[in-house]
């Protein structure tokens, strides 16, 4: 006899232990291994923004502009309940580790386009009650699901990036043009980027990418060796935003 | 036995209109939310939670309470609590509806909230948060009317009781150890993200619950023929006087270790509480008044004579109680959102509609408990309460070896 009963119970007990605390400590579903970065079979979207080259427009607020409106983002002109998926902040708000009163002018004046960083651990995905928020295991996206989400802003207590935003009312009336082609949501729910999965899907680039005059952004597969965005960051110097709480951000920023 | 919170006089009634006034009210402002939005409350994209996570967390600290009078009476045979133990666990059951109903009216979307039951998800405290409490709340229910209905009748409450009140004793833990983890678990928020926030919010539970408690053991002593007895209310200050040293303790563990170190982004949360950040200082005031009614509370429960007064041991427990109720109900939520990421400070503070709101919720959570403590005092003066409870100690004290 190979195993007895006993055996048999400590190993289904330990099993169903470390499954379980698996699933505890890790937003990603048992039995499925995260998309790391670095692993070369799985595609995994990621952004580059050149710093210097945003910088050469000041007062460009093009992919704000195109990213609000071909989403239906509320301009709710208050900015307590203001709704953003991307937008311009200035240096030390986004990088308060990297700041300091010495900084080349040029990097301290810089704005930094700021997103959803669609981290490779995101702790939004790893606190929401409900899954309505998760990692797309195809290409690392964290998505979110409008429908599902109760609007306990879990998740926006969760991100170390100021990422989310909450409909504190009806957003509809705010929306100045609506377009068809995207949903609308509702009072109550959480938002974010998306890194327009709904134009992924038509083989487009996210239109914030397509847009910008000065092309400063940069998407693409991060796992592709021969990816231009792998080519730019191996020849330029970058950073991330708060790469210390290990959520490994994929917005890489070029100083 | 129920029917007994449906009978009483003028004066009970009295009382009950006007917590059902309070509901009522507050229901009205809580239809406006729902209409409008989170928009009328004082909430914004940078401070996301605050009076209503704030009072949750406050309440669950309450409802974690009862465990002091449950664990010496049942643990060490402690029998002058026997008469105080359906008191803490009827205690606990309103204070964890209101729990969950300040979870409830905090959401966006309060319609979808079986959601956290359909899609079940482990890696998320606040679905730990929904399995404690709830599972709190049925434990309390039942032993609390099981030990009433035996009672009632004369009786030894069934043995199957015995292990579920030996559950609610860490039970009554893992419901305010999984509300810290609601918070110490995030990167994002350097004021939370500490180990000693759970101790903290234990130790501070127990000083505020028994005191609490001890308030209320005076007023139904005024309002009813009920007497816990010198040696339980002393026993209780006892209790609420470790609890209050351990949380002033552990708050000055956090201050050494923050401004020792002398990381920026753990000491701007401090700073905005106890001085102020960038001319916001919504909080110095409320901040410094917990801190000298900390004081205050310290001084008259540590110096036995203050103790031993029954005024004095009312000031203290009220000292402690609201103390607590500022750091926990209006300090600890708001103060870990400012600054927010961006090193941004926001105002917040709560709105009339947000306080209207917190009124419905506690004025439910009133008519819970006045329901259930009427029907602790009317059955308690039906029956021969010292034959009662001769009967209950024989047969429910566990043996402590």
């Amino acid at each position: 006899m190979g195993i007895d009963r006993r055996k048999f119970l400590t190993i289904a007990g330990l099993t169903t232990l470390t499954t379980l605390g698996k699933s505890v400590f890790s937003s990603s579903p048992a039995g499925h291994d995260p998309i790391e970065t670095g692993s070369e079979t799985v595609k995994r979207l990621a952004m580059a923004i050149d710093m210097v080259k945003c910088r050469q427009n000041e007062g460009c607020a093009e992919c704000t502009n195109i990213c609000h409106k071909i989403h239906n983002v509320p301009d709710i002109g208050n900015a307590k309940e203001e709704v953003k998926w991307i937008w311009k902040e200035n240096f030390e708000a986004a990088f308060p580790n990297q700041h300091h009163d010495l900084l080349e002018d040029n990097i301290k004046n810089s704005p930094a386009v700021v997103l959803c960083n669609h981290c490779d651990d995101p702790p939004c995905v790893k606190v929401c009650p409900t899954k309505s928020t998760w990692k797309r295991e195809s290409d690392g996206i964290v998505m979110m699901d409008m429908h599902r989400c109760i609007g306990c802003r879990y998740c926006v207590a969760g991100c170390p990036y100021g990422s989310r935003s909450f409909n504190f009312r009806d957003p509809r009336p705010f929306i100045k043009e609506t377009n068809p082609e995207y949903p609308t949501r509702s009072k109550g729910v959480v938002e974010k980027c998306n890194f327009c999965a709904e134009r992924l899907v038509d083989g487009l680039l996210p239109a914030c990418v397509d847009i910008c005059p000065e092309k400063a952004l940069t998407f693409g597969n991060i796992n592709d060796p021969e990816s231009e965005i792998r080519q730019i960051l191996k020849s330029r110097h970058s950073i991330r935003r708060k790469p210390i709480l290990g959520t490994n951000p994929q917005i890489y920023y070029l100083v | 036995m129920l029917e007994k919170a449906i009978t009483g006089d003028k004066r009970y009634w009295g009382w009950i209109a006007l917590v059902l006034m309070m509901i009522g009210a507050g229901a009205i402002a809580y239809l406006r939310q729902l209409d409008q939005g989170l928009t009328v409350t004082g909430l914004s994209r940078d401070v996301s939670w605050g009076f209503y996570i704030a009072q949750f967390t406050f309440l669950v600290g309450v409802a974690a309470s009862a465990v002091m009078v449950v664990l010496p009476y049942y643990l060490h045979d402690f029998k002058a609590f026997s008469k105080l133990t359906i008191l803490g666990e009827f205690l606990a059951v309103p204070s964890v509806i209101m729990c969950m109903l300040f979870i409830v009216v905090d959401m966006g979307q309060p319609f979808r909230v079986q959601n956290v039951m359909l899609y079940p998800t482990l890696n998320s405290p606040m679905f730990w948060d929904m399995i404690s409490l709830s599972g709190y709340l049925f434990l309390n229910l039942i032993i609390g009317y099981m030990a009433l209905s035996s009672e009632k009748k004369g009786i030894a409450p069934p043995k199957w009781i015995k292990p579920l009140i030996i559950i609610s004793i860490p039970w009554a833990i893992s419901i305010h150890t999984v509300t810290a983890f609601l918070y110490s678990g995030l990167s994002a928020r350097p004021f939370w993200m500490t180990a000693v926030l759970a101790p903290r919010f234990l130790a501070s539970a127990f000083a505020a619950g028994p005191a609490l408690l001890i308030l209320i053991i005076f007023l139904m002593r005024k309002l009813t023929r009920f007497d816990a007895g010198k040696d339980a209310i002393q026993k209780l200050a006892v209790i609420a006087t470790y609890a209050m040293c351990i949380n002033v303790f552990l708050v000055m563990m956090e201050v050494f270790t923050t401004f020792y170190s002398g990381m920026p982004e753990h000491m701007h949360h401090f700073e905005f509480l106890y001085v102020g950040l960038h001319g916001h200082n919504t909080l110095v005031p409320w901040m410094w008044f917990s801190s000298a009614l900390a004081v205050v509370a310290l001084v008259l429960l540590l110096t036995p004579k203050f103790r031993k007064t029954e005024v004095m041991l009312g000031f203290a427990c009220i000292a402690v109680f609201v103390s607590i109720w500022i750091d926990k109900g209006l300090g600890m939520i708001v103060a870990g959102f400012t600054p927010s990421q961006m090193g941004e400070v926001v105002d917040y503070w709560p709105t009339l509609n947000e306080f209207m709101v917190s009124i419905m919720v506690w004025g439910i959570g009133l008519l819970i408990m006045s329901f259930l403590y009427k029907i602790i005092f009317t059955v308690r003066g039906e029956t021969n309460p010292a034959v009662a409870d001769e009967e209950e100690k024989k047969e429910l004290t566990v043996p402590t070896k």
